[in-house]
């Protein structure tokens, strides 16, 4: 049983942080957490409030730079990046209150998805005509194809900010997934839905990952969706690791559950 | 009635993504151009060249570039008075320096090194943002104008402090100078004006005003995607100041004529463009040209009702149109803070379904 384990361990790690600590002045974030991610897995990331899911995200796409601790993402060290450098390296995500574009069209917030696939240069632009136009309509067929495959077709030209609460949801992943990212952050993707929107997310997320290959990092407070999407869970608490691995093994550790349940000293 | 739209299907992504997918937008827009180009010339006359048209379209481009700034990428400026004044100062300088580059070369290479100055003191908008920013351009605004006061090489060291522009031909046709037919100059800013519009719209609707749009609505999410907001912003700052600076240019050598950049430049300027820009609509394309519209047309509209109609004095007439026209902002902001645009989009919408609503 280890063994597979492990030489799949060494053929496809595409992220790995090392002993990550990040502090705001006196306060601890983080404190020397370290975990992997495999390429094609779906990985959860959990905790009580304030446990450092998201700030841990952050620390992934470059938002805040840890003062310790090493980010090695497909098989190389990265150094102190801007989250749009990081955008160039295929890391894309959703928030946890929606941060779509609020003044344009569905479709203009998918086709800004595009934006780290479109090279026309500023000259062609203001021509249109040629190059620009034919570099559009190609990411255009792109786009369409992610807004078929999440069924939001007949919202395209609609403005998001008139869009309910669960397809706006929607539309931030498909902005995400336009951008065709090797790793997918998702930030509390569920929360707020109701149990029919729930089902919808969680089919959107197994079939990126199947279809697409994507690699999803997500946090989530939802513990049935976690225990039956994930393949390993992180547990965090008071920005330190409880616990990791599969969602049976993380379950019935004891430490996890003195954190969710709490315990009597 | 206006609009059937039934059996017109766009059956491929370019004919989805044209700037009028709609017929009758699409025949009303060429029939514009017909009336611009071929009519207007027609019935021209110097009263309605100088105080209507000229104007209208020489603020419109002004009002198109803040427009990118402010509508399309969200960054506040009150630099518009000086960035226009660098557009003029640039065009004196070429004009004088090099007589024989034709005018077109001119006005577009003031546009450029308006892009540049713009792009300058657009550095700080990384930084800061909103009202904060206004306060940053207009120290732009204020240094710019007392820069080009103070060094008497921007205006060849003439006595009056004053620059005038020297009469330049195009194809054979006089457009600046005292010997421009109000035609040849109306005609030289009609083709700055649509084919800047045209730029503009390509550029909003392309990558680069994705980026612009993602940087206003949302810049977080904006950087997550690639966007590098630094560049974002410069590039429409540049932008929007190389309108800015065209708009400048021909404020001075076609309407103008002669200028003098503390009355010409000053702060009304960049207030009376952020107001077109306001009530035509931010973020449209069709708004800057009619908040242009609307802040050039109405005083003299006024004016021709009031000492024209009713006989007012001239004095007590252009203090009534000051209250007038103020008024009327504020009825519009209040009524539609979208702006005209919106309103002719609402307008539109009606209009598509009229006479079944249902």
């Amino acid at each position: 049983m280890t063994e597979p384990l492990q030489k799949m361990e060494a053929a496809s790690k595409l992220l790995e942080l090392k002993n990550i600590d990040l502090s705001f002045g006196g306060v601890k974030a983080i404190s020397n957490i370290s975990f992997d991610v495999m390429e094609g897995e779906v990985r959860a990331i959990i905790g009580p409030n304030g446990a450092g899911k998201s700030s841990m995200l952050n620390v992934i796409n470059g938002f805040y730079h840890p003062q310790q601790g090493e980010i090695w993402f497909d098989g190389k060290q990265r150094h102190s990046m801007k989250p749009y450098q990081i955008a160039y390296q295929g890391i894309a995500r959703t928030f946890q209150n929606i941060a779509l574009f609020k003044g344009m069209s569905v479709l203009d917030n998918i086709m800004t998805g595009r934006f780290t696939h479109m090279h026309k240069n500023m000259l062609w632009q203001a021509l249109w005509k040629g190059p620009a136009e034919q570099e559009e309509i190609v990411n255009r067929e792109f786009v369409e194809g992610i807004i078929d495959f999440l069924e939001i077709q007949a919202i395209r030209k609609t403005p998001v900010g008139r869009l309910p609460y669960g397809l706006q949801k929607r539309v931030e992943l498909g902005r995400a997934l336009a951008a065709q990212p090797k790793m997918l952050l998702l930030d509390e993707p569920m929360a707020g839905m109701n149990v029919e929107e729930k089902e919808d997310m969680c089919r959107f997320i197994l079939d990126v990952n199947d279809t697409f290959g994507t690699t999803i990092v997500l946090i989530e407070h939802d513990m049935g969706v976690v225990m039956d999407i994930a393949d390993r869970v992180v547990v965090l608490d008071y920005g330190r690791k409880i616990g990791d691995g599969t969602p049976d093994v993380v379950r019935n550790d004891q430490t996890v559950i003195d954190a969710y349940l709490g315990v009597s000293h | 009635m206006f609009y059937r739209e039934s059996g017109d299907f766009k059956k491929t992504y370019k004919l989805d993504s044209q700037t009028f997918p709609i017929k009758f937008d699409r025949w009303r827009y060429y029939f514009v151009m017909l009336v611009a180009f071929i009519v207007v010339p027609m019935f021209l006359t110097d009263y309605s060249a100088n105080a209507v048209m000229i104007p209208f379209l020489v603020w419109a481009i002004a009002a198109l570039g803040l427009n990118i700034l402010v509508g399309y990428c969200g960054q506040l400026s009150l630099g518009t008075g000086g960035f226009m004044a660098v557009g003029a100062y640039s065009t004196y300088k070429l004009m004088t320096s090099f007589p024989g580059m034709d005018m077109i070369s001119v006005i577009m290479l003031s546009g450029l090194v308006t892009a540049v100055v713009g792009a300058f003191f657009g550095l700080p908008s990384l930084r800061i943002k909103g009202f904060y920013l206004a306060v940053v351009t207009l120290a732009a605004q204020f240094f710019l104008v007392w820069l080009l006061n103070k060094v008497p090489w921007f205006y060849n060291y003439s006595a009056s402090g004053q620059i005038s522009a020297p009469q330049r031909e195009l194809f054979g046709i006089v457009v600046t100078g005292p010997h421009a037919t109000p035609v040849a100059a109306y005609l030289f800013c009609l083709i700055f004006a649509v084919g800047l519009a045209w730029i503009a719209r390509n550029l909003t609707r392309g990558r680069m005003g994705r980026s612009w749009m993602a940087i206003r609505d949302m810049d977080i999410a904006a950087e997550i995607i690639g966007v590098n907001p630094l560049m974002a912003k410069l590039s429409a700052f540049a932008v929007s100041s190389f309108f800015i600076g065209v708009s400048g240019a021909l404020l001075f050598s076609v309407y103008l004529g002669a200028a003098e950049v503390t009355e010409a430049f000053s702060i009304n300027v960049s207030f009376a463009v952020l107001f077109m820009v306001i009530i035509g609509g931010l973020g449209s394309i069709f708004g800057s040209f009619i908040g242009a519209a609307f802040m050039v047309l109405m005083p003299v509209l006024l004016k021709n009702i009031l000492v024209g109609g009713l006989g007012w004095p001239t004095d007590l007439a252009a203090h009534f149109e000051l209250i007038i026209v103020g008024g009327l902002i504020l009825v519009f902001l209040i009524v539609e803070p979208h702006g005209l645009a919106q309103m002719a989009r609402v307008l539109k919408e009606k209009l598509r379904l009229w006479p079944f609503p249902h």
